[in-house]
């Protein structure tokens, strides 16, 4: 197919994902901050979910002060925000207009409402608007794009372009939602473990919609290692980074063999995989979560411009 | 020089003897059918064209890409003897006009025959040194004719205007099509409407028909755009999806070799038919417009050198100016030998001194329209004009006389039309799409514009225009 | 005259490009005045394709390179044997109408003064030949426009040069076009390779000038900078609206990013 092709079908799945991840760590923020002040302090919250979206710099250069409102408006409705949900809705819809004969009608109809809903939310009066129902209509609509596309699209090449954009980007955002917790720094050493710990590690769940999947995957008591398994390592978790990645080597594999050509993304994705596979929580916790999850995020952007050179950029030979 | 005005507008469905025959079934249509179904009717067609996406201009007019174009579910019907005469002439004006191309790329037998003046030709924005002798494939310039018809009576047609490049529209023509077969089935049935869906079809096979003689095996068509801002892309992506080709832009394809390459996933493939929606000059910043991004360097050497095909050939619009219009009937007796079938509507030539002189006489009874114009911009319709804007004009045209030409002001037949208090006779004219290849080809149908303003004659949907379905009545 | 010819243009792109097209008119004509001997043009590392004679009569070449490309030199050498024809392009086969070159361009577009310097010039020879006027017209650019590199640039048009009074033989050439279509004569840009003699009066190797469409001779050449017509000095490649048009080699580099050129030119008498 055409690179460009490929290339608007892939965005369309990282668009729809990076939505979908600003609504949770909207979700992530609005929840720690409904904790006692502590010590820790409101600004830190949401300083916390800035520099995971990694817009924090941008954030502070525009409104200042990380206060609710702004950090509201700044990652849902921002158009200057690059990874805002209103900028990634417009940008996979209009990726979605450009191969709108590649999409089936239900796919078409679930981008466009999204994009119409957005424009509508945009002229509504905020204070008519609170946050849970944002995030809430985030995740519903994307869920909707995301299940029109799984039921309705064509199983060819087309389609493995879409879930590679949906896994690698997926990829990426658990990463930068587990990573929230290192920015969210405890008061004092001694308070790891206690109380406000643990909520911070369960309001992550939560804002994955995971915390009951994890509570029957593990029951008893939160803790760091056994979120980091279920997010991390764990096969049956929906947003594992291994899960993820597993989906991605599929469908770069996949590709391979309908074109008869192996391409350095797949070998890519097969030696993350494999690292990953051989991993355990205690060795991730000895390299230090946050520098495991930055060595990731690092590896998923190069797989991401490895994909980009073997398919989309249309120099393949 | 005889002007065709009639006292009264023809209308196409009563004449004095009551329902013409093509409509008489549409009659009882109208007339069962109550206010309230008629109301949501047009809503739904409107949801439905809204759904698909189906927003664009026509003709190049620019404007929102989003805005909607009025569609009348009221169809416009064609007997089939009314068909055949258009057809034939259309046909006939289509093949005329591809043997100018020939011939002025090539010996330029017209001009040395003083058929048309030179400097029409040669000197023409449009008219191509980069093309001049060379063939293209089957001798074909424009693949696609589109001419714009007007009728003024039962047997008057007049041609208003040939687009030789790439005229728009035709997405409409199929949707309109689709929609009333959709809302209405029950018309279909008890009428037998010719089809128009093997459009794209015949199209797809047309474009494959001309393809350059270094290919070999099964001609790679596609479809190139100026992008997904340029308000027909939908027109553009809705006719490569119908006809099963990729619809690519500028940076898609590349030139290497003898050819013209298309970047796929798989990597390079073989281009061989490039159906164009750019213009000329975006085409290649190697030959035309240096800052052009839209276009392929190089394009043209490759065209030239027989390795691709452009359709429509790189400087067709010498045919279709409307200067050059007043000689389509010439071309015409000229190199077919036959009489035109469809006539010209009487044009005065601003350039000649005596037609000047009578259209600036008599600017209030006139159209004058800029030769290079389009979508009814820089266009007087004298009779609605105020005195000031015909002096106004009057100077404009004293500038530049050879920019301008006037027609007289056409007693446009009307339609029966939906309008708020019923139906109401409303101005329409036609644009038919002729394929030109190996063999030429006419789908029974076209797009209908309709001025949906009482008593307007101007049917451009950027000034209160709206579209129908054309019917073709089969035997 | 035995004339040699090397021509070397050597690109360097900064960061390399992601590809090089170019479109190259860099082959003699073919006219009774000219006969080549041996030509090569060669890009090292470049697939060339898509070569055809144009409308014009000029041969043209496609050269295409795949990224990433950090250099790239156009390479041509050969010996033509040229005579003198009086500037009269005779013999040429070339399928574009003179009537098409009546047309200006940015370029050549004439303004105020042009037309002034036009149908001034004219007006002093009222009973002259086309010819006599097309020499009178050549002559009064010469005289109008001095021959002084540095001051115009490539995207100079006649009317700006003529008002500078200044410039160079591609200045002169768009000034001679632009005087000729006041006059609605056919005019068109040549390019092609210069001699230069010992006693210094022709100036670039590489070189332009103007042809005008005379009736009754055809195409004749007139070269303003030097103050003559073409001669057995002179070798044509192509020709074209204006310099843009007729350019030898037209390209475009993928990508953004610093593009430099460097161009040698060496036209030799052979030895006899």
């Amino acid at each position: 197919m055409l690179s460009r092709t490929a290339d608007n079908l892939y965005w369309i799945s990282r668009y729809i994902e990076r939505a979908e991840t600003n609504a949770r760590l909207l979700e992530v923020g609005a929840r720690n901050a409904l904790m006692p002040n502590i010590g820790g302090g409101y600004r830190n919250e949401w300083d916390s979910i800035l520099q995971a979206s990694g817009t924090a710099k941008a954030f502070a250069e525009k409104y200042g002060e990380p206060v609710q409102r702004n950090v509201e408006s700044h990652m849902f409705f921002d158009s200057d925000n690059p990874s805002s949900v209103a900028t990634c809705i417009e940008r996979a819809r209009e990726n979605g207009r450009i191969v709108r004969t590649a999409l089936t009608t239900q796919v078409w109809d679930a981008l466009n409402t999204a994009f119409q809903e957005i424009r509508e939310m945009q002229r509504t009066e905020r204070s008519k608007m609170p946050l849970t129902d944002l995030t809430d209509w985030t995740t519903r609509t994307t869920a909707l794009i995301r299940g029109a596309s799984l039921a309705t699209q064509l199983r060819n090449d087309g389609f493995d372009f879409s879930n590679l954009g949906h896994y690698l980007e997926r990829a990426d955002s658990t990463a930068r939602l587990l990573d929230v917790k290192y920015y969210v720094l405890l008061p004092q050493p001694g308070m790891v473990g206690s109380g406000l710990d643990n909520y911070q590690w369960s309001t992550l769940l939560r804002s994955m919609s995971a915390h009951r999947a994890f509570a029957w995957a593990y029951g008893g008591e939160v803790t760091p290692q056994k979120i980091a398994d279920f997010l991390i390592l764990n096969r049956q978790s929906p947003r594992s980074l291994l899960t993820a990645i597993e989906g991605a080597e599929l469908h770069l594999n996949q590709l391979a063999r309908r074109y008869g050509k192996t391409t350095p993304a797949l070998s890519g994705a097969r030696s993350i995989l494999a690292e990953l596979a051989e991993a355990q929580v205690s060795e991730i916790f000895e390299e230090g979560l946050h520098e495991f999850l930055t060595r990731f995020i690092r590896d998923i952007a190069t797989l991401g411009a490895k994909v980009h050179e073997s398919y989309l950029s249309g120099e393949a030979r | 020089m005889n002007t065709p005005v009639l006292p009264e507008f023809f209308n196409e469905m009563f004449d004095s003897g009551g329902v013409r025959s093509p409509y008489r079934r549409l009659e009882d249509w109208t007339r069962d059918m109550p206010a309230e179904l008629r109301s949501l009717k047009q809503s739904e067609a409107e949801s439905l064209f809204r759904r698909i996406g189906i927003t664009f201009a026509v003709y190049g007019e620019g404007g929102d890409p989003d805005r909607l174009i009025p569609f009348d579910m009221f169809p416009r019907v064609f007997a089939t003897d009314e068909w055949r005469k258009l057809e034939r002439g259309i046909k006939q004006r289509a093949r005329a006009l591809n043997a100018f191309l020939t011939d002025v790329y090539g010996r330029g037998e017209i001009v040395r025959a003083g058929r048309i003046p030179e400097r029409l030709v040669y000197q023409n924005e449009a008219f191509e040194k980069a093309v001049c002798g060379f063939q293209p494939p089957r001798g074909v310039y424009s693949q696609i004719v589109g001419i714009d018809i007007v009728r003024t009576g039962p047997d008057q047609f007049f041609v208003l205007e040939d687009n030789c490049r790439t005229p728009s529209g035709v997405s409409y023509m199929l949707e309109n099509r689709e929609i009333m077969m959709r809302m209405f089935p029950q018309l279909f049935q008890e009428n037998r409407i010719a089809p128009v869906e093997a459009y794209p079809r015949i199209l797809r096979r047309t474009l494959a028909s001309v393809a350059p003689l270094k290919c070999t095996g099964e001609p790679k068509v596609v479809i190139l755009t100026p992008g997904h801002f340029n308000s027909a892309y939908y027109e553009h992506s809705f006719l490569a999806d119908m006809m099963g080709v990729e619809l690519v832009e500028g940076q898609d394809l590349f030139v290497e070799g003898d050819f013209v390459w298309m970047r796929t996933t798989e990597g390079p493939r073989k281009v061989d038919v490039i159906y164009r929606r750019i213009d000329d000059a975006f085409l290649d910043p190697l030959c035309f417009r240096p800052d052009s991004m839209l276009g392929i360097p190089g394009l043209m050497n490759v065209y030239r050198s027989g390795g691709v095909n452009i359709a429509s050939a790189p400087g067709a619009g010498v045919a279709d100016d409307k200067a050059v219009y007043c000689y389509v009937p010439e071309m015409v007796r000229f190199y077919l030998g036959e009489e035109p079938l469809l006539e010209n509507v009487p044009t005065w030539q601003c350039g000649k001194q005596d037609d000047c002189k009578y259209v600036l006489d008599n600017l209030a009874d006139l159209v004058v329209k800029e030769v290079h114009g389009s979508g009814g911009y820089g266009m007087l319709v004298g009779p609605k004009a105020t005195k000031s804007e015909i002096e106004l004009f009057a100077d404009k045209i004293r500038e530049a006389p050879e920019n301008y030409i006037a027609q007289p002001t056409l007693a446009l037949s009307t339609c029966p039309t939906f309008v708020a208090e019923g139906v109401a006779p409303r101005h329409v004219d036609l644009r038919p799409y002729c394929l030109v290849g190996e063999t030429v080809e006419l789908v029974p149908g076209g797009l209908t514009r309709v001025a949906l303003t009482d008593g307007s004659l101007v049917v451009n949907s950027s000034q209160g225009g709206g579209v129908k379905d054309t019917w073709v009545m089969a035997d | 005259m035995k004339l040699l010819v090397t021509h070397h243009s050597s690109y360097v792109f900064e960061p390399p490009t992601r590809g090089v097209v170019q479109s190259l008119r860099l082959t003699p004509s073919i006219f009774d005045g000219q006969s080549v001997k041996h030509w090569s043009v060669t890009v090292e590392g470049a697939e060339m394709g898509a070569s055809f004679r144009d409308g014009c009569g000029d041969w043209v070449q496609t050269v295409s390179m795949l990224g990433p490309v950090s250099e790239m030199t156009v390479l041509v050498e050969g010996e033509v044997h040229t005579t003198d024809l009086a500037g009269i392009l005779r013999g040429h086969r070339e399928h574009v109408p003179p009537a098409a070159y009546l047309r200006s361009t940015r370029a050549t577009r004439p303004d105020k003064g042009l037309r002034k310097l036009s149908e001034t010039t004219l007006a002093s020879f009222p009973d002259a030949s086309p010819l006599e006027q097309a020499h009178a017209l050549s002559a009064a650019v010469s005289e109008a426009i001095a021959y002084r590199p540095g001051e115009t640039h490539a995207h100079t048009t006649a009317a700006e040069a003529l008002s500078l009074g200044l410039g160079v033989c591609q200045d002169h050439a768009h000034a001679l076009i632009s005087v000729a279509h006041a006059a609605d004569m056919p005019a068109r840009y040549v390019t092609g390779y210069l001699h230069s003699t010992d006693d210094g009066q022709a100036h670039e190797a590489s070189h332009a000038w103007a042809e005008i469409h005379v009736s009754g001779l055809g195409w004749v050449g007139f070269d303003p900078s030097n103050q003559c017509c073409p001669d057995e000095r002179y070798i044509r490649l192509g020709s074209g609206y204006d310099a843009m048009d007729a350019a030898p080699i037209r390209g475009i580099a993928k990508g953004a990013g610093d593009e430099s050129l460097q161009v040698s030119v060496a036209v030799q008498q052979a030895a006899q």
